[in-house]
């Protein structure tokens, strides 16, 4: 569908006329415009009622000018929020202004471009309110079913969906469209003595039933009716899909690969180099992004509105493809920039927003095989808090939360206290013993904020190491 | 020094047509009928620079501009939020929050209510001399670029980073009761970093400055003495300090006497302190996400937080602070007021929601009244209640740092946050710092490695013998404490003095590593 680039019915100029209004105004001697359309509407609960919600829509406007000065490129940004082309005017001022002020960029290269989207002209896509209007209704039976069995229940929902333009004056016009959406929700039964939480991502939530999960919640604090107090020590330990997503998440964020060459990261071979080519994880294992990958599409090409160790102005619009970050166990590529794969001498492999981990052999296994296999262990549902403590170990320490069961001759017999963990995820990678199939997955941690798009594996590990017990309930 | 002193609203955020609209969204949500409607105008400028070994990383600027519209109709929120800034937009967003408000009393049982708030009409400027954004990014830039090349000086450092960032917030509130507020306030954090490795060993030091409610002065120097930090000072230390690191033993982990700097203590302060006494926490508004608090509502005036020299006060009224604002976004006027006191819980953070469920907490004419503890991070999100800046009082003639030192035979002298991490009730945390001395027999014997302090919040704050005078006492803070759903930012800082605490477990992190 196709529409006009100047205006839309009193709601300012589109995404593309400020793409184009943009580089025509800029005095750099190259221009970057990234524009986002972000539509939201989310619902929140706790003590089985409606708390706040929200419907919100914003279009912001990056520019990115580049200008050869005295030493080489330097680069300006400026981002705001834009309803008129006078004020995509103003961010291009403040960024060639920016771009003249500033020193030789290290990272400078050259531009894609001539590449455009095939439909690049369409509009935004929005989202509302009413994509809850199946899930609501069922939301407030679920209050009712919950509040008449002494539960209580406290989530939030969100849905929003981001349309991004990429404009270059090399010629770029790339579009993508981006749907976002996920759930979770906290069962506690009326005296809070025991919780539980289930909770995943979705795209349009077509296939989230707020009376399923209210049942799955039911079905988890039913487990809690024989509490066990455990103490502190290394635990055989089944980490559920969303924990192993809490950790592969911290693994990948860390796999830049500037600080690693540099000696500062768990990929280092210090003093400089890094430890690409290594095994760091059992045979069989392996990690990767694919923006392809069914049910975690995402963008299809480099969108960086600034410069870092592990993104670069200068590579938007370069196109991602499956990338495998550990092979068969092997460390095969880090987050590069060209910037970083120059100075490492490996290839260009820049972030990709999602993440797959996979295990050979494991097809048709799934988290209950693993409970039932497992003579006496613990099976987390989350993890929580989960913070870096060491970057040249990646010892990372968090908690449990919402539900740690004992499992006993293969089957799940209680609710165990919760602990605070010091783990590694790269050597948890070394020493699990059994894994599931990978599935769709969401880490409580990561996921709602900044990194939704995950599917992993449950994996079993001997002796996790659960370094304090929490009273936290 | 560049950039000219700035004690007014800035002309291009009062140049906006905020209170056009604010009328018009308003008088349409009166027209619905609506119980409450708050309208909120923001301009929030970002500027963000980063320096590594020497070369300018990124030098980014971000404003978030728009307004939003938040209702209680039919005893429910409605809330909607827009960028278009015509009168039209304020209308028709007016309209979708009172939709949405219908959408939610068909799940909402129990009705909102807010406490009452007097009416106020005031402009209100944060204390600062020099607008950062006035400064030309070359000259701020410059400074970070000097650092980065001072630090590499060192002989054990291997790669440096700096990094600035600064924030400019304009504000606009107005509501049904006739409440109309204009305020403006600035932040800075300005930091570096210095990494180095020792044979197999990698390992950091970083600047102890805290982020500040001041402009570029707090880098600059300015006119006030207790103004600025001795950058210079500590880039020529941070070398030193990164060498004695590398070359240090690792802690031996058992039961130690710690004295804590309180360029570490404020992080314990805001997690096990901060926010295990926000009340929307307490009640359970936060059990899917932050999680709740182990000071539950029933202790208050019973529970023993600590010992009996804790005291503890909430405050969005210190000059410098990074929660520090004349109203909130609820139009509150903001206050201080105790939390702990000699070692007792005896208040909470509020909001106005929260402050008419509990009147009897900060009573006013007979009626609950909020502590001016609401906060929304851009005009995007809904207010929500958020931390003042809480902080620990010092002992009036209270000991010198060196004088707690002197106290302990055996113990662990803590200096600067890094690593921290706390259950989602507040009980079990674990900290690291950047920097770790062994007291032995009252006295600093050198640098420890690979050090983590792990307790519970009542038992730590349990095993505080004492605190020091107000000579010891620094505001430090955070510029992103996140919280709620959909995920917000705040600011908060937290003012203490250097504390004596005994027989607290002390963790070697590569022992908890290895397995």
């Amino acid at each position: 569908m196709s529409t006009s680039h100047s205006s839309r019915a009193g709601r300012g100029p589109t995404p593309q006329a400020f793409v184009e209004h943009a580089i025509a105004a800029s005095g750099a001697d190259a221009c970057l415009v990234v524009v986002r359309d972000r539509s939201s509407a989310n619902l929140r609960w706790a003590n089985n009622t409606l708390t706040t919600n929200g419907v919100m829509h914003a279009v912001s406007v990056t520019v990115i000018s580049l200008v050869r000065i005295a030493g080489g490129i330097a680069s300006g940004s400026a981002s705001g929020a834009a309803s008129s082309t006078a004020q995509v005017t103003a961010l291009v001022a403040a960024a060639d202004a920016a771009a003249r002020a500033s020193s030789p960029a290290e990272d400078a290269a050259g531009l894609a471009g001539d590449v455009v989207s095939a439909d690049w002209d369409d509009p935004p896509v929005p989202t509302d309110v009413h994509v809850y209007d199946a899930f609501a209704p069922a939301l407030g039976e679920a209050f009712g079913r919950a509040r008449s069995a002494d539960r209580v229940l406290y989530g939030f929902v969100n849905h929003e969906v981001t349309t991004t333009y990429l404009g270059s004056s090399t010629g770029l016009r790339l579009r993508y469209v981006q749907p976002t959406g996920h759930y979770g929700c906290t069962g506690k039964t009326a005296d809070l003595a025991q919780s539980a939480w289930v909770g995943g991502a979705t795209r349009d939530f077509a296939d989230v039933d707020p009376l399923a999960l209210d049942a799955e919640l039911a079905q988890r604090l039913g487990w809690g009716a024989r509490r066990v107090e455990l103490p502190a020590g290394r635990y055989d330990t089944i980490l559920p899909p969303t924990a192993v997503a809490d950790l592969m998440i911290d693994a990948y964020w860390s796999a830049g690969a500037r600080v690693a060459w540099e000696g500062e990261s768990v990929y280092s071979r210090r003093p400089s180099g890094t430890r690409i080519g290594e095994r760091v994880a059992r045979p069989g294992t392996h990690l990767w992004s694919d923006p392809a990958y069914p049910g975690l599409a995402c963008t299809p090409f480099v969108v960086a509105t600034a410069s870092s160790n592990t993104s670069s102005v200068f590579d938007n619009g370069l196109p991602l493809h499956r990338t495998d970050w550990i092979r068969d166990g092997e460390l095969n590529a880090l987050v590069q920039t060209r910037h970083s794969a120059a100075m490492t001498g490996q290839p260009v492999t820049p972030a990709i927003d999602n993440l797959v981990l996979g295990v050979d052999g494991v097809e048709g296994t799934t988290l209950d095989d693993l409970v039932a296999g497992t003579e006496r262990g613990l099976l987390l549902t989350c993890l929580w808090y989960i913070r870096e403590v060491d970057p040249q170990s990646l010892l990372l320490t968090g908690l449990t939360r919402d539900g740690v069961y004992l499992v006993e001759n293969g089957e799940i017999t209680g609710a165990v206290n919760n602990f605070r963990f010091n783990e590694s995820p790269v050597d948890l990678l070394s020493r699990w013993t059994h894994a599931s199939a990978t599935v769709p997955s969401f880490s409580r941690e990561w996921g709602e904020d900044y990194f939704s798009r995950t599917a992993t594996p449950a994996l079993r590990v001997p002796d996790f190491n659960m370094s304090s017990v929490s009273q936290a309930l | 020094m560049s950039g000219s002193a700035s004690r007014e609203i800035d002309p291009a955020f009062t140049n906006l047509p905020y209170r056009s609209l604010g009328e018009a969204a308003l008088g349409r949500a009166a027209e619905l009928g609506v119980d409450h409607a708050d309208f909120r105008f923001e301009r929030v400028r970002y500027q963000d620079l980063a320096v590594r070994d020497g070369v300018l990383q990124n030098a980014s600027d971000r404003e978030d501009l728009g307004f939003a519209v938040r209702v209680v109709h039919r005893g429910s929120w409605g809330f909607a939020s827009g960028v278009v800034l015509t009168p039209e937009e304020a209308v028709r967003v007016a309209e979708t929050a009172v939709s949405v408000a219908q959408v939610a009393a068909q799940m909402t049982s129990d009705p909102i209510e807010l406490a009452p708030e007097p009416v106020h009409h005031a402009t209100w400027i944060s204390a600062y001399d020099v607008d950062p954004f006035a400064v030309p990014v070359a000259e701020k830039a410059a400074v970070l670029v000097d650092w980065t090349d001072r630090l590499r000086g060192g002989a054990a450092v291997d790669h440096a980073a700096a990094f600035l960032e600064q924030v400019l917030e304009n504000k606009y509130y107005a509501d049904l009761t006739g409440t109309r507020t204009t305020q403006q306030r600035v932040r800075l954090h300005p930091g570096f970093q210095a990494m180095g490795t020792a044979g197999d060993t990698f390992d950091s030091m970083a600047s102890i400055a805290p982020p500040v409610g001041r402009g570029w002065e707090y880098v600059a120097g300015g006119s006030d003495p207790d103004g600025s930090w001795d950058w210079d000072g500590e880039v020529a230390q941070v070398p030193e300090l990164l060498a004695e690191k590398l070359a240090a033993p690792s802690v031996e982990a058992g039961s130690y006497d710690l004295v804590v700097h309180p360029s570490n203590l404020w992080l314990t302060i805001h997690e096990s302190i901060g926010h295990a006494t926000e009340l929307d926490r307490a009640l359970g508004y936060e059990a899917n996400y932050a999680g709740t608090s182990f000071a539950t509502y029933d202790q208050l005036g019973t529970l023993r937080y600590g010992t009996p020299v804790m005291h503890v006060t909430g405050d969005r009224t210190h000059p410098h602070g990074l929660a520090t604002i004349g109203y909130d976004d609820e139009g509150v006027q903001t206050q201080s007021w105790d939390i702990v006191r000699d070692g007792i819980l005896v208040g909470y953070q509020l909001d106005r929601a929260m402050a008419r469920m509990k009147p009897e907490l900060n009573p006013l004419d007979g009626e609950g009244r909020s502590n001016g503890c609401a906060y929304a991070d851009s005009p995007g999100h809904v207010p929500i209640q958020r931390m003042a800046n809480v902080s620990l009082q010092p002992a009036p003639d209270g000991p010198s740092t060196e004088e707690l030192i002197g106290r302990v035979e055996r113990g662990i002298y803590v200096v600067g946050d890094k690593s921290w991490s706390i259950d989602m009730q507040r009980f079990n945390f674990q900290f690291t710092g950047q920097r770790f001395y062994r007291i032995q027999d009252g006295e600093l014997a050198g640098q420890v490695r690979d050090v983590a302090y792990q307790a519970t919040t009542t038992d730590f704050w349990g095993s505080m013998e004492a605190v020091g005078g107000p000579q010891t006492w620094q505001l430090g803070g955070a510029f992103n404490c996140g919280k709620a759903q959909p995920g917000q930012v705040a600011s908060v800082s937290h003012g203490c003095p250097s504390a004596l605490f005994r027989d607290v477990r002390i963790l070697n992190t590569v022992s908890e590593a290895g397995h």
